[in-house]
């Protein structure tokens, strides 16, 4: 089983590199049962849509 | 002012300057060097002029001169990466180390008040600016070199490997880098704008 610290790990790393199966199916179990390490894996991907909206300009509200 | 017609953009108009101004903070967060921030946008708004029969209209104005800001930006940081050694860069990641190990226990749990609680609607955080202003500031607090790796990553889109090969760093390490910045940065928004709930494991 990995640790909330592994996991947090991966949960960056899916965004620079694609896991590997027996990654992905350990981050699937420990995610089951954390909610921690599962809110911690949403706000990873919030950021990556932040930085997004950010550089396309679309920061704050729309006014163009 | 958005003309769908190409190569019919008013330069004059109030939103261009606007936009100049967005794209101002853009370059000086990229770069933390104001001049330099000046010369991009320059340049980039130069492009953009010369080259506004391009601008087929069908994506927004501020997107189309964001992404001529975004090449220039690189083009930038491709002449000058050569300058910083990589050995700083992997001295500088290894900084914050200790913060990030101290949420967890010896076995790599999280410490009961350290566990990420949910954050309330993110999304509709996006369309505030006292957000963003937040967003800033906890960007502006990463460590530099920290920052550099993660802003080519994110803002300016490069992959991984090419990061690496600018910086003359690993891929491992670039990895390492760029998680110890994501998780600062959640931690910066976690303190500073969406508070804390706290949340069972």
């Amino acid at each position: 089983m990995l640790s909330c610290k592994e996991v947090n790990r991966l949960c960056s790393e899916e965004h620079d590199r694609p896991l590997s199966l027996s990654e992905k199916i350990n981050l699937r179990m420990h995610l089951a049962i954390c909610r921690a390490c599962t809110n911690f894996r949403q706000q990873m991907k919030f950021l990556r849509t932040a930085t997004r909206r950010y550089r396309e300009g679309q920061r704050g509200p729309a006014d163009d | 002012m958005n003309d769908s017609a190409a190569g019919r953009i008013d330069w004059n108009d109030p939103s261009i300057a606007r936009i100049r101004r967005d794209m101002l903070r853009f370059a000086q967060l990229q770069l933390r060097d104001a001049g330099a921030a000046e010369d991009m946008v320059q340049e980039a708004l130069f492009s953009a002029m010369k080259y506004e029969a391009s601008f087929a209209g069908r994506s927004a104005l501020k997107t189309w001169m964001f992404s001529i800001l975004r090449n220039k930006i690189v083009d930038h940081i491709r002449k000058s990466s050569r300058e910083i050694a990589g050995a700083d860069l992997v001295d500088g990641s290894a900084e914050g180390g200790d913060d990030f190990d101290a949420l967890f226990d010896q076995r790599g749990h999280w410490n009961p008040e350290d566990r990420p609680p949910t954050w309330a609607d993110p999304e509709s955080s996006l369309s505030q600016q006292q957000f963003w202003d937040v967003f800033d500031a906890c960007l502006n607090r990463l460590p530099a070199k920290t920052s550099r790796v993660f802003m080519m990553r994110e803002f300016l889109d490069l992959e991984t490997d090419e990061i690496c090969a600018e910086l003359g760093i690993s891929t491992s390490n670039c990895w390492v880098i760029l998680h110890r910045a994501r998780a600062g940065l959640r931690l910066c928004l976690d303190r500073d704008w969406f508070g804390r709930e706290g949340a069972a494991c």
